[in-house]
């Protein structure tokens, strides 16, 4: 990775200012990273899964998707929705919120809910316009609400009750294996599980598609020349710049250029990464199947229970590649993350055996 | 348009009272329609629906349904100052906090008229959502709520621009808003219930559910939905001014068990849920009915200041009951759990039922609270009850033609519950404002627990003939008439000049705007692939369907209806037959559930769950995507 000094500056700068980041060790040389004490939710302390596929922050509620229902902490008190309260599947899959109205979206195995004030209404592939039950990722942009599923993404306008579906027939989709979707007002992405990003321009209607130069093979020829990888699991869209997960490594792009990362040139623990979300332009974290990771454009922190022998592990990379392990006492539940949501400098952190809470300590 | 004017006053009080409830209970036989030109058609009706006092007490503003306007009144001398006139069928009003301006809801125009109060005159004209029915403006001024009954929401508009913010999810049908006193949340209530929240084989045999919907008026956020088991239609809320008593009217049905239990009696409770600090922790649903006495369709509410009464417009009883509200807070302490179905419940703190006019629905107090003003609707006028005496006091009258067309005959027919059995209901207990209701029933023409069926809505049925779903009905009169009389009154039924009005009246029933359709009736892509999959006659394998196989075949012509009868798959054990009338696809999308039994809870799942031999159309060969856009295209219909 190459770096210029006016982008090293602008990156120090904007980590700087950024509420996620602290104070870094005083002296030790090492860069500012947030370190975390993790509090750990599983079915000891109220969680009705250990199993979180996804986690949603909405304001002081925290709400998370589990295997075996969806569940929202509120006042310290974990209280469960399942298919009894009409929720459309056990298993969550995916959450978003909508912050204009505060109503919840799950996207489960089993179609999407609508959580509105306690209410649940459902939507499936029967009894509505849904492309499919199985909702791997949903997303709110104002009135629509967009819907990744195993066959095609979909747009529920929620205001005419319309359903716009968008598969192989009208999109340069290859495959409909929709795993993650981001919008926004000018641009939607679609992360396809096999056949790339798709990005569409809602002004337009333009459909653009973003494939791996290097076609299928396993092997990186052009690093920064593309997307890293066709089978993209996971997309987030912040400030103009798209972050972009896969299980072969993860990216960056602006618009015109692509920034790659993998495990042997960047902090990446894995290239295997479930879920990514940005924070803003430069800086994201990364769910990986062994630990949670954290890039500030620069530099990158690694958090989970050591590999070797579970114990709570930090590490740093900075930014010419030194790794530096910081002393902690906690790391989320598991090293399997499958998503993260920011509560301020605070996050939460879903993982295959139960969900995190890392509260900032070097603010 | 010649606006006259009465105020009767004195013995002609007595006099009026005693006509208007011999007429009240006649069959038909009182004022007839003179002969003119107008009488099929509609006379100049102002239809008052709903009432509101302005601040300083000296204006009653009236919001005319039929004539499109808002007619104001001298609140001491109750003479006409102005009449405004505003959009199509208007239904619901509220005046900004400050009183300078004056909301109106037109519901057929999907509009908001703004109401300047000091120039009494239209200023603005705003956009909403679809069939606007009820509005609120917030303490601060700054975001104006909108239920939106179509569109089953809130919609938050900039109270000074008109510019809509967001939609809210309410409940469906959503009509009423009331603000709690101390201006921090917004109640919204709706007519009809909500679409089972759990899918079971039985979905078209659950009990309805309903809600009351709590926003955060700073933050326009849903906070809560109070849960209404049972409950079908919900009408207006109140608060007493401490902000401790609330009260919402509404129908709680028994469709889970055949009519025939009518006979006895209480097949269809009306009933108030009351809420708040002065009730405890959970809601209470009490019941307003007596044996022989039912508090038929309630509608309106109001709580007089000094928290004693609780006034409740009973618009198919054509009265007003009145709770003593010591009385009823201290039965429901010492009778803990439900006594809904309790009839003798009420009378331990129902302390009156005052006989007002046809379709009594919008209520107010005057500003010291000695008088409720009641909006009769069928009637034109406006009783004034002196709410000591809980007698009525005065009868305004709003210059409606002194004549009664066949068309308002029938129109007082359809909305009194007086002809039924002991006056339990009426044709708009379950077509409410002469819609349907959203729940299916047990009409047992052939047993208890047979034949199943899904009320419908009526608007444009003159046409569509035969009617019911087995089509055994050739024509209106036999369909309200013999049958109505046999499965829903109970009771002698309507003499031939009566059901002639009635028949007038539900054919003059057209059709609300279509909200799908686009300006200029062109369509969008997906309308238009739609239709053309509506028309098709050959399937995507390029084999002909059957004539009796496409859409376009049984559901033809501009009604969706070539009025015959066929086995589209759907018959039940509980059916009789399973031969079904096509049905009519007039603003389809208005009124789930679907097929004869309401079993499917959406458009999508008659094909989807129901149609798995291709029975209903073939669609079999339909992706996803082709399936949404014949959806998008029926919504056109």
């Amino acid at each position: 990775m190459k770096m210029d000094l006016k982008t090293l500056v602008i990156c120090a700068v904007l980590a700087a200012a950024a509420p996620i980041v602290s104070v870094a060790q005083a002296g030790s040389g090492v860069p500012k990273m947030p370190i975390f004490r993790f509090e750990n939710f599983t079915t000891a302390n109220g969680l009705p899964d250990n199993h979180v596929y996804s986690v949603l922050v909405d304001d002081e509620r925290i709400w998370a998707g589990t295997d075996n229902g969806l569940a929202l902490y509120e006042n310290h008190v974990w209280k469960t929705y399942t298919t009894k309260d009409g929720l459309a599947h056990r298993a969550v899959l995916s959450l978003a919120l909508d912050k204009r109205t505060g109503d919840v979206w799950a996207g489960t195995m089993g179609g999407l809910s609508r959580i509105s004030g306690g209410r649940i209404d459902t939507y499936t592939q029967l009894n509505s316009g849904l492309s499919n039950d199985v909702v791997y990722g949903v997303s709110v942009e104002g009135e629509n609400v967009w819907v990744a599923t195993a066959a095609g993404g979909c747009k529920l306008n929620t205001r005419t009750g319309q359903w716009t579906l968008y598969n192989e027939r009208n999109t340069p989709m290859n495959e409909i294996w929709v795993y993650g979707v981001a919008a926004k007002p000018d641009k939607v992405y679609f992360a396809v599980w096999g056949s790339g990003l798709l990005e569409y321009t809602q002004k337009t209607g333009r459909w653009d598609k973003y494939d791996d130069p290097d076609g299928e093979n396993e092997i990186v020829l052009f690093k920064d020349q593309g997307l890293i990888h066709e089978i993209v699991t996971s997309v987030s869209y912040v400030d103009n710049i798209v972050w972009a997960a896969t299980y072969f490594g993860g990216s960056r792009y602006d618009g015109r250029y692509w920034h790659n990362f993998l495990t042997k040139d960047s902090g990446l623990p894995s290239n295997f990464i479930n879920f990514i979300k940005g924070v803003d332009a430069d800086r994201a974290w990364f769910c990986t199947d062994k630990g949670l990771a954290y890039y500030d454009g620069l530099n990158w922190a690694v958090y989970r229970p050591s590999l070797k022998d579970g114990r709570p592990e930090m590490t740093v990379r900075d930014a010419v590649g030194k790794v530096t392990s910081v002393a902690v006492t906690t790391a989320p539940t598991h090293n399997y993350i499958l998503g993260i949501d920011f509560q301020g400098s605070n996050i939460w952190v879903a993982t295959a055996k139960g969900l995190s809470h890392g509260i900032p300590q070097n603010q | 348009m010649i606006r006259r004017f009465q105020i009767i006053t004195g013995a002609g009080i007595k006099v009026l009272t005693a006509a208007l409830l011999a007429f009240s209970f006649s069959n038909g036989g009182a004022a007839r329609a003179a002969e003119t030109g107008a009488e099929n058609g509609f006379l100049d009706y102002a239809s008052p629906l709903e009432l509101l006092l302005s601040p300083d007490g000296a204006r009653l503003y009236v919001l005319c349904q039929q004539s499109d306007e808002v007619r104001v009144l001298d609140a001491s001398t109750y003479s006409v100052i102005k009449t405004v006139t505003v959009g199509r069928v208007p239904r619901g009003f509220s005046l900004s906090p400050d009183g300078a301006r004056l909301f109106v809801t037109n519901a057929w125009e999907d509009t908001i008229s703004v109401i300047d109060t000091r120039a009494l005159t239209v200023i603005d004209t705003w956009p909403v959502g679809a069939e606007p029915s009820s509005v609120v403006e917030d303490r601060a001024g700054k975001r104006l709520f909108v239920a939106n009954r179509i569109s089953n929401d809130v919609a938050v508009l900039d109270a000074q621009t008109g510019a809509e913010e967001k939609r809210i999810l309410a409940g469906r049908g959503a009509s009423y808003l009331t603000l709690s006193p101390d201006g921090s949340r917004i109640y919204a209530t709706h007519i009809y219930p909500n679409p089972p929240r759990v899918h079971t084989e039985m979905d078209n045999r659950t009990a309805p559910e309903s809600e009351i919907t709590v926003i955060d008026a700073a933050r326009a956020v849903v906070v809560d939905r109070i849960p209404l088991h049972a409950i079908a239609g919900v009408f207006h809320l109140a608060f007493s001014s401490d902000g401790r008593l609330g009260a919402v009217a509404e129908y709680h049905p028994k469709n889970l068990i055949p009519i025939a239990h009518l006979e006895h009696g209480g097949y269809f409770d009306y009933t108030l849920t009351v809420f708040g600090a002065d009730v405890g922790k959970a809601p209470v649903e009490i019941p307003l009915d007596e044996l022989e006495r039912y508090a038929s369709r309630p509608f309106g509410v109001a709580i007089s200041p000094d928290k004693s009464r609780i006034f409740v417009s009973c618009g198919g009883s054509e009265m007003v009951t009145v709770i003593d509200v010591p009385k009823l807070l201290l039965y429901i302490h010492v009778h803990p759990g439900a006594f809904t179905q309790d009839l003798s419940a009420s009378a331990k703190y129902v302390v009156a039922h005052i006989p007002v006019g046809h379709d009594a629905r919008g209520l107010t107090f005057s500003r010291e609270g000695r008088s409720l003003f009641v909006a009769n609707r069928l009637d034109d006028t406006i009783s004034v009850i002196d709410v000591r005496g809980n007698r009525v006091v005065q009868t305004i009258k709003l210059n409606g033609p002194n004549d009664i067309s066949k068309l308002r005959q029938g129109e007082q027919t359809f909305y009194t519950s007086r002809q039924s059995f002991q006056g339990q209901i009426g044709c708009a207990t379950c077509h409410i404002d002469s819609t349907f209701d959203g729940i299916t029933w047990n009409l047992e023409p052939s047993g208890f627990g047979r034949d199943i069926v899904s009320n419908k809505l009526i608007e444009g049925i003159k046409d569509t003939a035969p009617y019911k779903w087995n089509g055994g009905n050739p024509n209106i009169p036999t369909e309200c008439g013999p049958r109505t009389e046999k499965y829903f009154w109970r009771s002698e039924n309507y003499d031939s000049l009566t059901l002639a009005d009635l028949t007038v009246y539900i054919r003059s029933l057209s059709p609300r705007p279509n909200r799908w359709k686009l300006p200029g009736r062109e369509q969008t892509p997906a309308q238009e692939r739609g239709q053309a999959i509506f028309e098709r006659s050959v399937d995507k394998f390029n084999k002909p369907i059957e004539e009796y196989n496409r859409c376009s075949y049984c559901h033809s012509g501009p009604l969706g209806t070539n009025h015959k009868l066929f086995d589209v798959g759907t018959r039940k054990t509980t059916d009789n037959s399973a031969l079904f009338k096509s049905a009519q696809l007039i603003n389809i999308a208005l009124h789930a559930p679907y097929l004869h039994d309401g079993s499917a809870r959406t458009l999508e799942e008659i094909w989807t769950v129901y149609n798995p031999d291709d029975k209903h159309g073939r669609t079999n060969d339909l992706t996803k995507d082709e399936l949404n856009d014949l959806i998008e295209y029926l919504r056109t219909r």
